[in-house]
C-alpha cells in the first residue's frame, strides 16, 4: 500500500515537471481554465435575474451546484483526462506491454499515471463557491453534513471515473474509440444544473440510468442538508457496483488485449 | 515432460493462433466486412518445444513475421497460448504474478517506457517506487548500472534531446533497475548505428557474465547473434527448425570455408581445380571454396604451389547462410 503512495507521490510530481517543460503551455490551459469559469457563472446568473427559479432551487443553492460541477470539472481535468484518454495511445503504441509487467495494478497504472495541474485552481474555485454559496442559502454545516457531503462527492467522482474508464478500455477493441471525452463531458454538464430542473422524464434517467443527479445534485443537497439517507445508501451502492463493473470489465479486456495483441 | 530443476524455462508445444478476418478492397468489401466477417485461424507460432538452463544466452533467429516476438510475449506473460506449456522459475508467466513480474524484464527497441520530455533520471526513480525500491537501493543501482552503460549527464537531460544510442542505454538501465534474473529483449539494437550496437552488445555479456541473468534476444543484426549468443532458436514460419550452437548451425550449414587468394604471376584456373570449388577467378586472384576438413593441407599446398601475396580465409557470412537456410525450408 505504502508502494502505491509513493508510486503516485512520484507520477504527479514527473507530470508536474513535465508541464513545466512548455510553460507557455502551461499558461494558456490556465487561462482557458478561467474563461470558461466565467462563462458557467455567467449563463447561471441569466437564469436568475428577474426571479426566476430553477426547479425549486434559490439562485444560492444552484451556485452550490455549480461549485460541485466546477469541482468534478476541476477533477476531471486534472485526474480523469489527463490519464482516460491516453489509454487509446498506450495501445497503440504498443507500450501497453511495459505496463502489464510492472508489478503494479495496471487499472492503478492507466487511472493515475498522469496528473493536469491546470485543474488544480478550478477545484479549489469550485470547493469556495460551493461553501460561500451554501452559507448565502443559510445552511449551518454540521460535521455530519460535511461528511455526508464529502462521501457524496466521492459517490460522483467514482462513478464518474467509471463510466469514463469503461469506455476507454473499450479501446482496447477499437483501438481508435471514438471520442469518448465529448460523451462524458455532455453528461457532466448535464449536471450543471439543479437535477429537478429537468423535465420529470430525464430526471428519472439522470438518477437511474445515467446517473447525474449523484455528480452534481445530491453532493449539493448534501451540504445544504437536504440529502436523504436512503439516497446517500443507493449512491454507495451504485457506486461501488459500478466501479467494480470497470474493475472486472478491464480485466476482461486485459484477456482479450493478450490473446490478441502482437 | 517434466522438469529438470537445472531448467529455467520450459516451453512445451506451445502454439498461438490469431484469429484474423481478411477485407476485399473496395466499398463492396467494406460493407461485406462489415456485416458478414468471414474468420479464419493464422497460426503464428506451431508446436515448438525447448528448455532453456539458467544464466544462458539464447538469440532467436527468423524472418520478419516467422513468429520469434509471439514466442518472445508468451514467455514473458503478455500473450495467452492457444495450446502447451510455458513455464517461467516455476511460473506460469499469463498470470503475471508479482513474484514473477519482478524476476523479469522485456526491452523492446522499438518502443519506449521513459517519459518524453523529462531526462530519464525522473523515469528512473518511478520505475524504483514501482518495483518498492528504496531511494537509496535506486541510487546505488542506477550509478552501477550507469557505470557499466557508460551513462553520465545524459540521465539529467530530457529523453527527447538524446541520441538514439544513448536513449536505448537509458531503456535498457530503466528495464534492469529491479536485478530481473530473466531478460527478453526483442530488438535492442533496433536502428542503432555500428557502435551503438557493440556498446549494449558488450554491456548484455558483461550484465550476463556479472549477474548470471538469462537473456533471451531476438534481432535482424547477425552480429548481435554472434556476439552475444552461444545458443540459436531458429524458428521459420512459426515452427522451430533448429535448436543449438551457434558454430555447428554454421557449420552444418556450410562445410566449406572461402579461401581468397591473392598471386603474383597470373595463373589458369584449371591449377587450382584439384584444390576445391572455384568461385572467383579473375586475373591473380581466386577465391575458393574448401571444405573444413582439407582445409590446412589445402593451404599448405597453396603456399608451396604458387608464388601468394596474401591469403585470406573467412567463413561466408552467417546471415547469408540462414537466409538461404530459411529460402530452401529444410530442416536441419
Amino acid at each position: 500500500m505504502q508502494r502505491y503512495f509513493k508510486t503516485i507521490r512520484l507520477f504527479w510530481s514527473t507530470a508536474f515537471a513535465s508541464q513545466l517543460e512548455y510553460q507557455l503551455n502551461f499558461l494558456i490551459e490556465l487561462l482557458a481554465m478561467l474563461g470558461t469559469l466565467l462563462g458557467s457563472v455567467f449563463i447561471l446568473s441569466l437564469f436568475f435575474t428577474g426571479g426566476r427559479q430553477l426547479g425549486d432551487w434559490t439562485w444560492e443553492s444552484a451556485l452550490v451546484i455549480q461549485g460541485v460541477y466546477t469541482f468534478l470539472d476541476g477533477l476531471t481535468n486534472a485526474l480523469l483526462r489527463p490519464n482516460l484518454t491516453e489509454i487509446v495511445n498506450y495501445v497503440r503504441e504498443g507500450t501497453l506491454d511495459y505496463v502489464l509487467l510492472k508489478p503494479i495494478d495496471s487499472q492503478f497504472w492507466l487511472s493515475v499515471k498522469k496528473f493536469s495541474f491546470a485543474g488544480l485552481p478550478e477545484i479549489i474555485l469550485g470547493l469556495s463557491i460551493v461553501f460561500w454559496a451554501a452559507i448565502q442559502s443559510g445552511s449551518t454545516f454540521s460535521s455530519y453534513s460535511l461528511f455526508v457531503f464529502i462521501i457524496s462527492l466521492l459517490i460522483g467522482f467514482i462513478i464518474l471515473y467509471s463510466v469514463w474508464f469503461l469506455i476507454a478500455a473499450s479501446s482496447i477493441w477499437f483501438v481508435k474509440t471514438w471520442n469518448a471525452t465529448e460523451v462524458l463531458r455532455a453528461l457532466l454538464a448535464a449536471g450543471r444544473y439543479p437535477i429537478s430542473a429537468y423535465p420529470v422524464i430525464l430526471r428519472f434517467i439522470f438518477t437511474l440510468v445515467l446517473p447525474v443527479a449523484f455528480l452534481t445534485t445530491f453532493p449539493a443537497e448534501a451540504i445544504l442538508g437536504e440529502l436523504k439517507f436512503n439516497i446517500l445508501f443507493f449512491g454507495l451502492i451504485l457506486s461501488s457496483l459500478f466501479f467494480i463493473f470497470s474493475r472486472l470489465f478491464w480485466k476482461f479486456a486485459l484477456k482479450h488485449y493478450t490473446s490478441a495483441s502482437s | 515432460m517434466h522438469n529438470n530443476p537445472s531448467d529455467l524455462i520450459v516451453v512445451d508445444q506451445l502454439s498461438k493462433y490469431y484469429r484474423v478476418a481478411n477485407k476485399q478492397p473496395g466499398f463492396k468489401g467494406t460493407l461485406k466486412h462489415f456485416f458478414d466477417r468471414k474468420t479464419y485461424d493464422v497460426p503464428a507460432v506451431t508446436d515448438i518445444s525447448f528448455k532453456i538452463s539458467p544464466g544462458e544466452v539464447v538469440g532467436f533467429l527468423g524472418a520478419n513475421g516467422a513468429g520469434k516476438t509471439t514466442l518472445l510475449k508468451m514467455m514473458c506473460g503478455l500473450i495467452h497460448p492457444s495450446s502447451g506449456l510455458v513455464d517461467v522459475g516455476g511460473f506460469s508467466p499469463q498470470r503475471r504474478q508479482t513474484a514473477f513480474l519482478k524476476q523479469i524484464t522485456l526491452v523492446m527497441g522499438q518502443k519506449q517506457q521513459l517519459i518524453w520530455d523529462l531526462p530519464p533520471m525522473d523515469s528512473l526513480y518511478v520505475n524504483a517506487a514501482v518495483y518498492g525500491l528504496s531511494d537509496h537501493e535506486a541510487k546505488v543501482r542506477i550509478n552501477e548500472l550507469a557505470e557499466m552503460l557508460e551513462l553520465g549527464e545524459e540521465l539529467t537531460r530530457p529523453v527527447r534531446k538524446l541520441s538514439l544510442g544513448q536513449r536505448m542505454k537509458s531503456e535498457i538501465l530503466a528495464a534492469l533497475l529491479h536485478k530481473p534474473s530473466v531478460l527478453f529483449l526483442d530488438e535492442p539494437t533496433l536502428g542503432l548505428d555500428v557502435n551503438a550496437q557493440a556498446r549494449v552488445r558488450s554491456f548484455l555479456s558483461e550484465y550476463n557474465k556479472r549477474t548470471g541473468a538469462t537473456i533471451l534476444l531476438t534481432s535482424h543484426y547477425m552480429a548481435d547473434i554472434t556476439a552475444l549468443c552461444p545458443r540459436v532458436i531458429c524458428i521459420h514460419k512459426g515452427k522451430l527448425f533448429y535448436d543449438g550452437d551457434l558454430d555447428s548451425l554454421a557449420n552444418s550449414l556450410s562445410p566449406s570455408r572461402e579461401v581468397k587468394v591473392e598471386l603474383k604471376n597470373p595463373c589458369a584456373s584449371e591449377q587450382f581445380k584439384k584444390y576445391g570449388a572455384i568461385q572467383d577467378l579473375n586475373d591473380r586472384f581466386v577465391c575458393l571454396l574448401v571444405s573444413r576438413d582439407k582445409l590446412t593441407d589445402v593451404v599448405s599446398n597453396l603456399l608451396t604451389d604458387f608464388d601468394i601475396i596474401d591469403l585470406e580465409i573467412s567463413d561466408p557470412p552467417i546471415d547469408q547462410l540462414i537466409g538461404e537456410l530459411f529460402i530452401k525450408g529444410e530442416v536441419n
